[in-house]
């Protein structure tokens, strides 16, 4: 598998996806600096968590138009897998690339925890190693984390199987008392139609090795490396 | 320019003899711009002129220190060629005049102390105290300071792993915001400020200045009164943002060979860092004030110099055009400002120039070192009665422990680290909440341990035994993780040291940490002193606080505080006389605050640290904790609280005591293991070669805690602990 983690000025989980990505594919993912402009062969692109340019403006804003992002959509919209994590997806979706928007937390605050997750699609080149409706625990970091979309657009997107987690209790449940930060219908990370790009506000990368309390983000780096290899 | 009359010298802060020495040093009038220069370079922020005699009283040598105080922070050896660089540093009166941005910028401030020095940041800390949750501004305080802090650490990317809060009323006036950075140096690619080769290059390089912060370090040497919220222009704003590409653009420059010495623009900005880079070179610089980047128009020479606009840096360069371009070409891909501004000169002197013309000309060394050192009057402070626990009101232990867990000091700070990035760059290994943080080293298998700590009420109640004990326990909260303790950072606040008393605690508490620090083998490698802590007369409690790192060689063998298994012993390290005087419990249970507070034995301290760590470096310990602030209950119940199944314990208390005494006394030198039984023998043998009290006072099990036959649901004990803060919070919200 190839890879590639998007350094944005600002971005600050760039060397913590890498670490995640060479644990699981056994090789450095290449580090693509925003004013590039082009992209060899790849199989997976990262954009990584962080605070592209600042975020001063609405979050991701500024990154969804860096010269870098043009090549993104290009490579996605030709099927290079696309994962964004935290501001990642707040970059996916102010790009286009991924629908709905992500707004301020509820209580208006950063919030940084683990929270559990349950699986809602596991059949895709990102989460073929966990299992359908698994529970996994990953870390959130953020203070835009609470997703949007319009009645039509979402009602399309559970159509196509487009939810890729919910926030939920330890037992799996989708309650309200489990949503962190107000997220629509607990949604905590989506798909594109073709499920070939994911966003995830939650934070794989962060749980990927016991030592620092849990391993159960490592399999989306394995799912990536099983499928794309 | 504006003449020097005696109203312009007094409002800069100068004495008459003060002043009268510049007319010395200078054999003339100094001009405004020259008088503000002086006025923030001997202000008691950069030139310690109160504190300066008992600090060189601390001990900053061991065979592990690579630089002690007097650089922008302080360095020790880790072994395999790696360094950590560190400091704790104060933003006490900027914070409570703009609370988000005094604490944004304090956390702005110890990073660039850190990364000057050539290493990244990889841990940030913090010591907070607020007035009595009760006081109108309080909450207001703690939502700003918390948004600052986490606003600014985690635009950065440097995790925020750990810190103290504390609540009294002394700080009503004066919140205390002290902020600590860990980072990690290569040993052989450490820069420092020292100024050297006449002719290089100065350059500046980072944000432009702006009219921000001017006089912020004479601000904060000065008391409050009524007016201080007219000096909100003076506090300073921060860009995180910017922040992180100086971090990411000065360690690519440090990696080439272009750097002669740097140094950030902190407290008194351009003035303090251009002054401190060619004292102590022994050399001059003179600079073109024109060529500095600047945000507005017609900033005059006095503003530029006094400027603490943040994110900014200096630095002189190795000599010729190709040094210059790469640094450059370094500076523009992270689109930072980069100008060289000058050049290092052999006269000693200081020469600024502007539109032409030369705007100041001051000699270096008497403004950098001949600032005025005071040996202030001052007066110990009356010894306090011993308590005895037998005249102390005993009430219902179960009661006493679920009232002391919901106060504001003991009360779970969840609410405040849950909004700060803990786990970013992917080595928190121990997260907050526990008795010290563990960051590992990125790709290593070692890992720092950090903690901050002080008991203020210890220190009001007796300087020279607080002092001690704020040493002390910083050394136990990192035994208590497995962590070998290397060394400290002290960032010591007090009140007005022009009256006896408070001058008496500064000295008597510095006696006690450098005592502690001897015997512990802990030395203090940097620090920062703030002073006048006062609000119309009234003092904060002193607070010493202490930033204590430590060494893990093996991550894998750190213990938490959490209880881990049903039916394990509960073992006590060390002696338990029950000692209640300035105890949480006289104070929330008996509201008093009398009484001395307990003796820290050190020779006992050091045995029992180095048996507990002996004992998690063995493998034969599941949890560890340090008994501190509420005595041995709290302590249980915290790893019972802390156990992801809420696991209770059964303790047998012994007779001797008073159960009272024996469950809430703040005895020092103490930690709760908890020990497999096939672990049991092999611990309390150890314990008696080192000739260390260890006694089983339990087991683990259930979900209660029962002491004295009273009990209490583990439960019911972390809604009480974990509830005060939000609900204080809370009611903020449906206030307004």
């Amino acid at each position: 598998m190839k890879a590639a983690v998007i350094v944005f000025p600002g971005s600050n989980c760039d060397r913590d996806v890498a670490v995640a990505l060479e644990a699981s594919m056994g090789a450095k993912p290449l580090m693509v600096w925003h004013r590039d402009t082009k992209l060899p062969a790849l199989d997976v692109i990262v954009v990584p968590g962080g605070f592209s340019y600042g975020d001063y403006l609405r979050c991701g804003a500024m990154a969804a138009h860096s010269p870098i992002m043009r090549e993104v959509k290009a490579k996605a919209e030709a099927g290079t897998r696309v994962l964004g994590i935290c501001n990642g997806f707040q970059i996916l979706t102010e790009s286009g690339l991924l629908p709905g928007v992500l707004m301020r937390n509820k209580n208006l605050k950063f919030i940084c925890k683990d929270v559990h997750l349950r699986v809602e699609n596991a059949q895709t080149d990102f989460c073929r190693k966990y299992a359908a409706e698994q529970v996994v625990r990953f870390p959130i970091a953020h203070a835009e984390g609470n997703y949007f979309a319009d009645a039509e657009t979402f009602k399309s997107m559970q159509g196509n199987g487009q939810i890729a987690f919910r926030y939920c209790s330890n037992l799996g449940e989708a309650a309200e008392g489990a949503n962190p930060n107000g997220s629509l219908d607990n949604v905590a990370g989506v798909y594109n139609a073709k499920h070939t790009v994911l966003g995830l506000m939650p934070h794989p990368e962060r749980l990927a090795e016991d030592l620092l309390g849990g391993s159960d983000g490592k399999a989306m780096f394995d799912s990536l490396v099983e499928a794309l290899s | 320019m504006s003449k020097i009359t005696p109203e312009v010298i007094a409002s800069h802060g100068f004495k008459a003899d003060e002043y009268a020495k510049i007319l010395e040093i200078l054999g003339r009038e100094p001009n405004l711009t020259e008088l503000g220069i002086f006025s923030v370079m001997w202000s008691e922020h950069c030139s310690y002129k109160s504190s300066k005699k008992w600090l060189k009283t601390l001990p900053t040598k061991a065979p592990w220190v690579i630089c002690g105080p007097g650089e922008n922070a302080g360095i020790i050896d880790i072994g395999d060629g790696d360094a950590i660089v560190f400091k704790m540093e104060s933003h006490n009166h900027p914070s409570f005049i703009e609370p988000y941005q005094g604490a944004a910028t304090g956390v702005g401030g110890i990073l660039r102390d850190v990364f000057t020095m050539g290493a990244r940041p990889i841990a940030n800390m913090n010591a907070l105290r607020f007035g009595d949750p009760s006081h109108p501004k309080t909450r207001h305080l703690v939502a700003g300071v918390v948004a600052g802090i986490g606003g600014y650490g985690n635009c950065v990317g440097v995790p925020t792993v750990g810190g103290e809060t504390n609540f009294h009323s002394s700080y009503n006036g004066n919140i205390l915001v002290n902020a600590m950075t860990v980072g990690l140096a290569q040993k052989d690619n450490i820069f420092y400020s020292a100024a050297a080769g006449i002719g290089n290059p100065v350059v500046y390089f980072g944000s432009k200045t702006g009219r921000d912060g001017i006089h912020g370090a004479t601000m904060a040497s000065a008391e409050f009164d009524e007016k201080s919220d007219e000096k909100r222009p003076t506090v300073q704003v921060g860009d995180p943002f910017t922040e992180k590409l100086l971090i990411e653009a000065c360690l690519e420059l440090m990696a080439t060979d272009t750097i002669v010495a740097i140094q950030d623009m902190g407290a008194a900005g351009l003035t303090s860092s251009s002054f401190e880079m060619a004292s102590k070179g022994g050399l001059g610089i003179e600079m073109d004030l024109d060529a500095v980047p600047m945000r507005e128009d017609g900033m005059t020479a006095y503003e530029i110099m006094l400027s603490e606009s943040q994110e900014r840096m200096l630095m002189v360069l190795k000599p010729g055009p190709e040094a210059e371009a790469k640094a450059k070409a370094i500076m523009d891909k992270w689109e930072l400002d980069f100008a060289v501004v000058g050049h290092l000169t052999a006269t000693g002197r200081m020469v600024l120039k502007r539109h032409g013309e030369v705007v100041a000309d001051l000699p270096i060394d008497p403004l950098a070192l001949a600032s005025p050192e005071y040996d202030r009057p001052w007066v110990a402070p009356t010894k306090r009665p011993v308590i005895d626990a037998k005249e102390v009101k005993a009430v219902c232990p179960a009661e006493a422990l679920k009232t002391l867990l919901a106060c504001p000091d003991l009360a779970s700070k969840r609410w405040i680290y849950q909004q700060y990035d803990h786990m970013v760059m992917g080595d928190t290994v121990q997260r907050p909440g526990g008795d010290a943080a563990v960051v590992r080293i990125h790709g290593k298998d070692k890992a720092v341990a950090i903690t901050t700590d002080v008991t203020p009420r210890y220190v009001l109640a007796d300087p020279y035994e607080g002092g001690r004990q704020a040493v002390a326990e910083a050394y136990r909260n990192l035994s208590a993780v497995g962590a070998v303790p290397m060394a400290i950072t002290d960032n010591l606040n007090f009140g007005n040291p022009e009256k006896p008393e408070i001058m008496g605690q500064i000295v008597e508490s510095i006696r006690g940490m450098g005592q502690a620090c001897r015997e512990l083998d802990f030395p203090v490698v940097s620090g920062n002193v703030s002073l006048y802590n006062e609000t119309q007369g009234v003092a904060i409690q002193p607070t010493p606080a202490i930033g204590g790192v430590g060494l893990l060689e093996d991550v894998n063998k750190s213990v938490g505080l959490a209880f881990k298994e049903e039916g394990s012993s509960i073992v006590l390290i060390g002696e338990t006389k029950g000692w209640l005087g300035a105890s949480l419990y006289l104070r929330e249970i008996c509201g008093s605050e009398e009484g001395a507070p307990p003796p820290v034995a050190l020779h006992r301290e050091r045995r029992a640290g180095e048996l507990v760590r002996q004992l998690i470096g063995d493998e034969q310990v599941l949890a560890c904790h340090d008994v501190s602030d509420g005595g041995l209950l709290v302590a249980v119940a915290e790893m019972a609280m802390a156990s992801a199944a809420h696991l209770g314990a059964q303790l047998d208390a012994p007779s001797s005591l008073p159960l009272h005494a024996w469950c809430f006394g703040e005895d020092q030198g103490r930690y709760v293991l908890e020990v497999r039984d096939s672990d049991l023998a092999s611990v309390l043998e150890e314990a008696l070669e080192h000739d260390t009290a260890a006694r089983v006072i339990g087991k683990t099990g259930g979900h209660v805690i029962s002491v004295g036959g009273r009990a209490v649901r583990v439960d019911e004990l972390f809604v009480a602990n974990e509830g005060w803060l939000p609900a204080f919070m809370g009611a903020e919200m449906s206030g307004h």
